[in-house]
C-alpha cells in the first residue's frame, strides 16, 4: 500500500483514475477579471473587459546614448586613459627610445627608411602589407591548382603524349595545338615579339603592337607562364606599340624593348613598377620604328648594353651608364648605289631601313643585317661605314636572319617573297631556297637539331623542316590559326621542351607540341654509340652542306 | 672624489642625450600632437622653474585653439587616471625628468 500522508485526500481507484483537462494560456492569472466601471454615456456600471495582461517581472534602465542622437551629439566622444610619470619610468622611456633610433639608424644604412617616432603606426601598416600578399601568395598557388585541373588533358599531353601515328607516317610529323593564350586588352593588337625566357623554361614574354602603319594605337608587353595559360603573369602597357624584346641572357629578369614611335626600354621584371626602368630620351631615339633589340655580353665597364636597329638606316648601341641609356650609332646602312643629288647640289645619301639581325654566337664582332630591301648586310662592330659582305638575299624586305645555333658558318634568312633561304657566309649564293607559296613571318632554328627549323607564313600555317629528312620539302605544315584574315606572325623554340609558341595578328599565342618525326635525331649504327652534343650536330649538317656546294664530288665519297 | 666627478658627468649626459621630447601615448591626429608637442616644449623651457606657470600657458593656448576645456599637468612625480575626449590626449616626456600630460573633456 502507498504511503500517504494524513491530509491526503481519500479517493476511490475509479476517481484517480479518472482524466482531468487542464488548459495552460498566456493569460496572466493574478490579471482581475470582474472590475466594473460606472460608464457616464450609458449611465451605468460596465464590465471593464480588456485588462493588461503584460505582467513585469525584471526592468534596468540603461544609459547608453546613440552617438548620432541630438543628446549624443551634444556630449563628445570620451576615453578613460591612465599612466604614471616616475623618474625610473620617464628614463627607462627615454633609453628605450634611444635603442630604437639607433637600430633604425642601421637599417639606414642599408634601405633609406625614415624614423618615426609613432611606432604603433607603422606597425599596424606592416602587418596589414604582410597579410595582403601572404594572401596574394596563396591565391596565386590556388589560381595554378584551378589552372591544372581544368587544363589537365593539356597538360597530360604536354608532358607525355608522344604520336605514335608518326610511324606510320612516313617522315611526315604534325603539331599537336596545346594551350591558347589569350587576353582580353590585347586582343585587338598583333603579337609583334615572342621571347623564351633563357633561366626558366616556361616563361615567355610576348610584345604586342600593330603592324598597320596607319592603325597605330598603344602597346603590351606580357609575360606568360605555360603554368598558367589563363591570365598573363606580368603585364606593361605602352603608348606606343612593341615591336620587338629581348631577355638578358645573364640577368632573366631584364628585357630590352623596341617601339614603333623609335623608343627603347628596359623592363626590369623584379620591380613592381608598370613602367620601364630605363627609356630612350626624345634625342637618341630611332626615327622609325624599332624591329629588333638584341642584348650584347656586358662592355669593357661592366656596363650591359643592348642593339637595335630600325627603318631609320641606323643600328645603335644603348649602353646602361650610371642608371641612364647613352646611345651610340654602331652603323649607318647606307646603301652606296643611291646617293641622290637633293637640293641646291647637296649630296644625299639615302639610307636603307633595316628590318632584323643576329649576332654571331662566337664571333663577338660579327652580325647580320636584314633591310627591307632585301639586302643581307654582314658587318662587324667595328668598322662603322663599311660592311664586309653584302647578300643579295631576296626581292622583298627580309623579315629575319639568324645564325644556326651550331654550326658557325650557316644562317637562315626569310621574306615576305615567300621564300626561305638558307646560306654559308662564305658563299654568296645560298644554299637552299624553299618556296611557301605566301609571304614568310617569321623563321627559327630548332634548340635540338642544326637541321630543323620552322617557319610561319601568313596564310596561317606553320612549316617544319629537317634537312637531314628531306632537304625539299617541309615535314610538317599545319594549319595553326583557324580564323579568316588572321595572319601567323612569329614563332619561337622552348629551349627545353619539344614545344613551339605561335603568335598571330589578333594576339593570341599557340602553343604546339612537335611529333617525335619532328624531333629526330641521327640514327645509331649498330654497333657504334651514338654522340651527342653540338659536335655531332654540327658534323651532321656539314655533311649536308658538302652535298650541296660540291655535288660532283659526292660520287667520290 | 673621481666617482663623484664621473657621476656628475654622467647625469649631464644623460640630461643631455634624455632631453629631447619623447611622446610615450598620444591619440591626437598628426598635425594637432606636433603642434601640441612644440607648444608644450616652448612653455616649459620658458618657464624651467615654474610648472604652474608652464601648465597654465599650455592650457589657455589649447583652449584658444583647440576649443574649451584643456587640462594640463606637468611635474616629475605623479600617476593619473583621466576620462578624455577620444583622439585629444598627449602624454609625453621632456628635459630628462619632465612629464606632461595634456587632455581636453568639457
Amino acid at each position: 500500500a502507498a504511503v500517504r500522508s494524513p491530509d491526503q485526500l481519500e479517493l476511490t481507484e475509479a476517481e484517480l483514475k479518472q482524466e482531468i483537462i487542464r488548459t495552460l494560456s498566456a493569460d496572466n492569472p493574478h490579471v482581475p477579471r470582474d472590475i466594473v466601471r460606472f460608464n457616464f454615456k450609458e449611465r451605468a456600471y460596465k464590465l471593464v473587459d480588456d485588462m493588461d495582461h503584460t505582467a513585469v517581472h525584471f526592468t534596468l534602465n540603461g544609459y547608453l546614448i546613440h552617438k548620432d542622437s541630438d543628446e549624443g551629439r551634444r556630449q563628445s566622444i570620451r576615453s578613460c586613459a591612465e599612466a604614471g610619470s616616475f623618474i625610473w619610468f620617464i628614463y627607462d622611456s627615454y633609453v628605450e627610445e634611444l635603442e630604437r633610433m639607433e637600430k633604425a639608424k642601421e637599417k639606414e644604412k642599408a634601405k633609406p627608411v625614415a624614423v618615426k617616432k609613432e611606432d604603433q603606426k607603422t606597425g599596424r601598416k606592416l602587418s596589414h602589407i604582410d597579410s595582403l600578399s601572404m594572401v596574394a601568395r596563396a591565391a596565386k598557388i590556388a589560381e595554378r591548382m584551378v589552372n591544372l585541373n581544368t587544363y589537365d588533358d593539356i597538360a597530360q599531353d604536354f608532358k607525355y603524349f608522344e604520336d605514335a601515328s608518326d610511324e606510320y607516317r612516313g617522315q611526315k610529323g604534325t603539331l599537336l595545338p596545346l594551350w591558347k593564350f589569350q587576353y582580353e586588352k590585347t586582343k585587338k593588337l598583333a603579337v609583334t615579339a615572342l621571347s623564351w625566357n633563357p633561366k626558366y623554361k616556361d616563361l615567355f614574354a610576348v610584345g604586342y603592337g600593330s603592324y598597320d602603319f596607319m592603325k597605330q594605337g598603344h602597346g603590351m608587353l606580357l609575360l606568360y607562364t605555360l603554368k598558367n595559360p589563363s591570365f598573363p603573369e606580368y603585364s606593361f602597357s605602352s603608348e606606343s606599340g612593341v615591336m620587338c624584346l629581348d631577355f638578358h641572357s645573364d640577368h632573366p629578369h631584364v628585357l630590352a624593348v623596341g617601339f614603333y614611335d623609335g623608343h627603347v626600354a628596359i623592363y626590369n621584371l623584379k620591380r613592381a613598377s608598370p613602367q620601364p626602368s630605363y627609356k630612350s630620351s626624345k634625342s637618341g631615339k630611332h626615327t622609325e620604328p624599332v624591329w629588333q633589340v638584341k642584348w650584347q655580353k656586358d662592355d669593357m665597364d661592366g656596363n650591359r648594353n643592348f642593339f637595335s636597329v630600325s627603318s631609320d638606316g641606323r643600328i645603335v648601341s644603348w649602353t646602361l651608364v650610371k642608371n641612364e641609356l647613352v646611345h651610340m650609332d654602331v652603323i649607318k646602312l647606307s646603301a652606296d648605289e643611291t646617293t641622290m643629288q637633293g637640293p641646291e647640289g647637296l649630296q644625299l645619301q639615302t639610307l636603307g631601313s633595316g628590318i632584323s639581325f643576329d649576332f654571331h654566337k662566337k664571333i663577338d664582332y660579327l652580325f647580320l643585317v636584314g633591310t627591307e630591301e632585301g639586302k643581307i648586310y654582314k658587318c662587324s662592330k667595328s668598322y662603322s661605314s663599311q660592311f664586309l659582305d653584302v647578300f643579295e638575299a631576296h626581292h622583298m624586305a627580309v623579315d629575319t636572319v639568324s645564325w644556326n645555333p651550331f654550326h658557325l658558318k650557316v644562317f637562315i634568312s626569310c621574306s615576305s617573297d615567300w621564300t626561305v633561304k638558307i646560306w654559308d657566309h662564305t658563299i654568296k649564293t645560298p644554299l637552299f631556297v624553299y618556296d611557301l607559296a605566301t609571304a614568310v613571318g617569321d623563321v627559327a632554328w630548332s634548340p635540338y637539331s642544326s637541321t630543323v627549323f620552322a617557319a610561319v607564313t601568313i596564310d596561317g600555317q606553320a612549316h617544319v623542316f629537317d634537312l637531314n629528312v628531306n632537304k625539299l620539302e617541309p615535314l610538317c605544315s599545319q594549319l595553326v590559326v583557324t580564323r579568316k584574315k588572321n595572319k601567323t606572325t612569329h614563332v619561337q623554340f622552348n629551349p627545353a621542351d619539344p614545344v613551339i609558341i605561335v603568335g598571330d595578328e589578333r594576339g593570341l599565342i599557340t602553343c604546339l607540341k612537335l611529333s617525335p618525326n619532328l624531333r629526330k635525331k641521327p640514327k645509331e649504327k649498330k654497333g657504334q654509340e651514338v654522340k651527342k652534343g653540338p659536335e655531332e650536330e654540327i658534323a651532321k649538317l656539314e655533311k649536308l652542306l658538302s652535298l650541296v656546294r660540291q655535288p660532283g664530288k659526292k660520287e667520290e665519297e | 672624489m673621481e666617482e663623484a666627478e664621473e657621476e656628475k658627468k654622467d647625469e649631464a649626459d644623460y640630461k643631455r642625450l634624455h632631453s629631447f621630447p619623447l611622446i610615450r601615448h598620444s591619440d591626437m591626429p598628426e598635425e594637432m600632437r606636433v603642434e601640441t608637442m612644440e607648444l608644450c616644449v616652448t612653455a616649459c623651457e620658458k618657464h624651467a622653474t615654474n610648472n604652474e606657470s608652464a601648465a597654465k600657458m599650455i592650457k589657455e593656448t589649447m583652449d584658444k585653439r583647440f576649443g574649451s576645456s584643456w587640462h594640463v599637468v606637468i611635474g616629475e612625480g605623479f600617476g593619473f587616471e583621466i576620462t578624455h575626449e577620444v583622439k585629444n590626449l598627449l602624454y609625453m616626456f621632456f628635459g630628462g625628468s619632465l612629464a606632461v600630460c595634456v587632455w581636453k573633456c568639457s
